[in-house]
């Protein structure tokens, strides 16, 4: 351990860390532009100059390492002023086309002139001009050369966490400039990663791309539902103007830094699967009669389904219960139909829908919560759908609850138009409509995991929290609220009144749950206890 | 100058033969060294003598090998710098072109003594008749048994491969170079860690430049006394100091150390072309600081022109006559610094194009005297800010040349002269 004294107060630190490492952990400011802590130190933009006493000249923090009795100033006159004047040097060909750069609020530029530099510019001088102005690179990424300041984060990100090596700096001096290799284009699983960690607006993502000004985003904690990883992210949402986007709320997922997890990165495919959040929505609870939908009341869904399973045989009705709803709900699912209504037809797996793989972030297994459904529903081993749908297609069924999966996805149209034909009642819930839902007898309308508050247990046993992020759609109930108000009326009293409630519960009823509660989980997650 | 050392078969014809080297004594001593010397006895001969790194930073070379790290299981390398490229320099240049068995020589003996077992030359790619003599040199060395396996006919072996560079200045800095002999950019790297320790290829790595190894032969030959006697107390030896500008002789000069610089410039240089009078001299490469004629009663070593402000760098000097224009000398100094700044740290990258800039407005007529402020916080701005000293190189010519004729600079803003140059020598440097 090193004593180091940072802006007069002192701190024991590891031996060997960089200053700026020291830095960020008693959470000064410093600027940087071209330092990541997950990539390799570069040193190039210059901008994280402090003053160390006994040492002639400014230092970089990222390349210089703490000593015993370090003494170093990050707001001195001589540390403020390389500061000031290497910002004005990465400012004096920038474009500075802020109106109608899509960085801006969020620019590093802007932030770092606010912060550091204050400065009446000098240059006087016909800016550089470079070629690629709004180029494509790829499906995702738009390239601006102009804008870049060459602090190589991509190219390092290309180099040393993809290994696709998509990224150069080409030509020399103030014509260096960043571009992919001629012939190829910026596409590789994690390409939209490059635009989180461009400092400035020299890439920017084609998705969220003049969208909306990031100062009207809000911006909760959740985790990605798009595989067992639970990579954790931000969901980013417009918050002030419901008139700028009609139906349109959650604007962008971005990833959250979880060094157990995910790092700081995530992959496209979770990136850009928000949109199911705000399109193709389950909104109207509809029931069937005789042929004939209606639009009904939830209290009136409530209890028509009450009265339908306090009279059914608990052999004749099953349920498929999903990976893709939280602890919480998978609780309740399990006090419901396993506890008290005692049925034995209960199962959640879908089989054939592993995805790909890699050695990174992307498991095969494209639910959230596979681990969390295993442990709370227990089923010995009979997870799988499959025997539940060759009995509901031999017609041994009464009824199916199915949440969130399609079948005809699963098992293909004939089985499900076979299902239909022999199975008097269908009910569906979930968030978006699919041909499942469209043959059930009744539909109810669920909220996307944008829209509640809950858990996933990720492939490791991480118990992880997602937030609130947007109000659910009108008529749309959240599937724990709906399972608490149909467990009243079936005998079950609970006193939880939100999610954290039921997690309580869960944690008395399942070990591996125990002792942990929504604070403990805080925001980084924590491991569940089996062992 | 009693007797040529480095310089001495630089007017024998065919002297890059390996026959007509061998006749004049080439090998000779690698050869006695090899064969009775301990690595050791070469690293303390070289440390007693004194001999500093030519190439420009006058290192001192015996030292700069001991930074080895002891027992270190990975190979060592020997990297020759040949990347002259200091604009006024050209003293390698001859002894790769005219004598390359004596730095070839120099090696064999630098290698031994650093444990080392592979060799590379990184020649300047424009040096295109010094690489054909270098290239040939090294084959008939290889084919006679001086290089490969075996040195003549003993225990040690090397290997040595001759690498042409592309033609970027800044891989004459020593990452860099290290950087562009991997196959990558020639980037400077950061330090710590420095070569000697992560090197080439990660390994253990001395860069000496060409003059610096070709001394090695001759102080084990005649002994660091005598190496130490030709010199100044601090630095060994003799020195090729490249003369070029307006005086009556230019050249490659093979003088002591501690010389002094009126008398290079008016006994060998013949004095100022035209019997003008002398208006400034650069001492050591367009790098160094400008020292006007009243400042040149300095003695040429890397101590004695520190003390003057300035440095002995490559050792080229460069003399202008009082004709010479101040405003178009920093033109092609900050023109040559923008088009070289390899561009990777911000303050030299930006800094070294926006002086240029500015220096062209200046140059055509469209100065103000504000600009000259400009310049000058530009230089101090960007100088100690950056990986390597590219950027603080780039800065001393305009702070020297303003500094010390900042008159001159005023007036020919004022005068408004320069306006009425040819349109082609407005052309901006990559436009």
């Amino acid at each position: 351990m090193a004593n180091i004294t940072i802006d007069g107060k002192q701190v024991t630190v590891k031996d060997g860390i960089t200053i700026i490492e020291a830095i960020d952990q008693v959470k000064t400011e410093l600027p940087r532009y071209c330092y990541h802590p997950g990539l390799s130190i570069a040193g190039n933009c210059r901008i994280c100059q402090v003053e160390v006493e006994k040492m002639p000249r400014t230092v970089i923090a990222c390349n210089t390492r703490v000593a015993e009795g370090m003494v170093i100033h990050t707001q001195s006159a001589k540390a403020k002023e390389s500061q000031q004047v290497v910002l004005e040097f990465l400012l004096a060909n920038h474009p500075l086309d802020c109106p109608v750069c899509d960085q801006a609020g969020e620019c590093k530029l802007q932030d770092y002139y606010m912060d550091y530099g204050l400065y009446d510019s000098k240059f006087n001088e016909q800016k550089v001009k470079k070629t690629k102005k709004a180029v494509s690179i790829g499906p995702t990424i738009m390239l601006d050369q102009e804008r870049c300041i060459l602090c190589s984060r991509c190219v390092r990100f290309g180099d040393e966490i993809t290994k696709t090596h998509d990224f150069g700096i080409f030509n020399r001096g103030d014509h260096a400039e960043l571009n992919i290799y001629p012939g190829q284009e910026l596409n590789n699983k994690y390409s939209g990663n490059v635009a989180d960690i461009c400092p400035v607006g020299a890439l920017t993502d084609k998705d969220f791309r003049f969208k909306m000004r990031v100062w009207y985003l809000g911006s909760q904690e959740s985790v990605c539902p798009g595989c067992s990883r639970g990579c954790n992210i931000k969901v980013e949402y417009e918050k002030s103007r419901p008139y700028h986007l009609k139906n349109e709320r959650v604007m962008r997922l971005k990833p959250r830094e979880n060094m157990d997890v995910n790092k700081w990165w995530m992959c496209d495919e979770g990136r850009y699967a928000y949109k199911s959040i705000d399109q193709n929505r389950i909104q109207k609870l509809i029931s069937k009669e005789n042929g004939v939908s209606s639009e009904i009341s939830w209290q009136k869904a409530l209890e028509k389904i009450a009265g339908l399973l306090k009279n059914a045989k608990p052999s004749s009705w099953a349920v498929l219960a999903s990976p893709q709803y939280t602890n919480e709900e998978l609780h309740l699912k399990k006090k419901l139909f396993k506890d008290q209504l005692k049925w034995t037809h209960i199962a959640f797996y879908a089989p054939g829908q592993e995805g790909s793989e890699d050695n990174f972030l992307i498991k095969k297994d494209k639910n959230p919560n596979s681990a969390g459904a295993a442990q709370i529903l227990n089923l010995n081993g009979a997870a799988d759908m499959t025997p539940v749908i060759e009995k509901a297609k031999r017609g041994e069924l009464e009824g199916l609850i199915i949440f969130g999966h399609d079948l005809e996805k699963i098992y293909g149209a004939e089985t499900l138009k076979l299902i239909r034909q022999k199975v008097k009642t269908i009910i569906y819930e979930g968030t978006n409509n699919n041909p499942t839902s469209a043959v059930a007898d009744m539909v109810l309308p669920g909220v996307s995991y944008a829209e509640k508050e809950g858990t996933f247990t990720n492939f490791e046993g991480r118990v992880q929290r997602i937030r609130k992020a947007v109000e659910p759609i009108p008529g749309t109930l959240p599937t724990w609220d709906f399972l608490l108000n149909l467990s009243g009326l079936l005998g079950l009293s609970y006193k939880a009144l939100r999610p954290e409630h039921i997690f309580e519960d869960l944690a008395k009823d399942n070990q591996a749950f125990q002792d942990l509660n929504y604070k403990k989980i805080g925001h980084q997650g924590m491991v569940w206890n089996k062992k | 100058m009693s007797e040529p050392i480095l310089s001495r078969n630089f007017n024998i014809p065919d002297a890059h033969k390996l026959s007509v080297a061998e006749s004049r004594g080439a090998y000779e001593t690698a050869k006695k060294v090899l064969a009775t010397s301990k690595p050791e006895d070469v690293i303390n001969a070289v440390i007693a003598s004194n001999l500093r790194g030519l190439g420009g930073a006058g290192f001192p070379t015996g030292k700069k090998w001991q930074f080895l790290p002891k027992d270190n299981p990975k190979p060592v390398y020997l990297v020759i710098n040949a990347d002259e490229g200091e604009p006024g320099t050209c003293k390698d240049r001859y002894i790769l072109e005219r004598d390359p068995h004596q730095m070839i020589e120099g090696i064999i003996i630098s290698a031994f003594a650093i444990k080392s077992h592979k060799a590379y030359v990184y020649i300047r790619g424009e040096y295109v008749e010094p690489y054909r003599n270098l290239q040939a040199a090294v084959d008939e060395a290889y084919k006679k048994g001086y290089l490969g396996k075996n040195l003549f006919g003993g225990t040690y072996s090397l290997d040595l491969v001759v690498h042409r560079g592309a033609g970027a200045y800044i891989c004459g800095e020593e990452t860099a170079l290290l950087e562009s002999l991997e196959g990558k950019r020639g980037l400077p790297r950061l330090k710590p860690p420095f070569p000697a320790i992560v090197g080439l290829f990660g390994c253990p790595t001395i860069i000496n430049n060409v003059e610096t190894v070709a001394c090695v032969p001759h102080i084990m030959k005649n002994g660091a006394e005598w190496f130490v006697k030709l010199g100044t107390p601090t630095c060994g030896g003799t020195h090729l100091f490249s003369l070029s500008g307006h005086v009556k002789k230019p050249g490659v000069y093979e003088l002591p150390m501690g010389i002094p610089l009126k008398e290079i410039i008016y006994n060998y240089g013949g004095g100022i072309k035209g019997d003008k009078q002398l208006k400034a001299v650069i001492p050591g490469g367009i790098s160094a600081k400008i020292l006007t004629a009243a400042e040149i009663d300095v003695k040429m070593d890397y101590d004695s022109l520190k003390a003057a402000g300035t440095m002995m760098g490559s050792a080229g000097i460069m003399v202008m006559d009082e004709n010479t224009c101040m405003v178009k000398m920093l033109y092609y100094a900050t023109k040559f610094f923008s088009h070289e700044s390899c561009g990777q740290c911000s303050p030299c990258r930006e800094g070294t194009g926006w002086a240029h800039k500015i220096v062209t407005r200046m140059y055509h007529g469209e100065g103000t005297l504000k600009d000259l402020d400009t310049l000058l916080t530009i230089a101090r701005n960007m100088e100690g800010r950056t990986i390597c000293v590219f950027a603080d190189a780039a800065a001393w010519p305009i702070q020297s040349y303003i500094g010390k004729f900042r008159a001159e600079f005023e007036a020919y803003i004022q005068n408004g002269k320069g306006k009425d140059l040819k349109p082609q020598e407005a052309v901006l440097q990559h436009g």
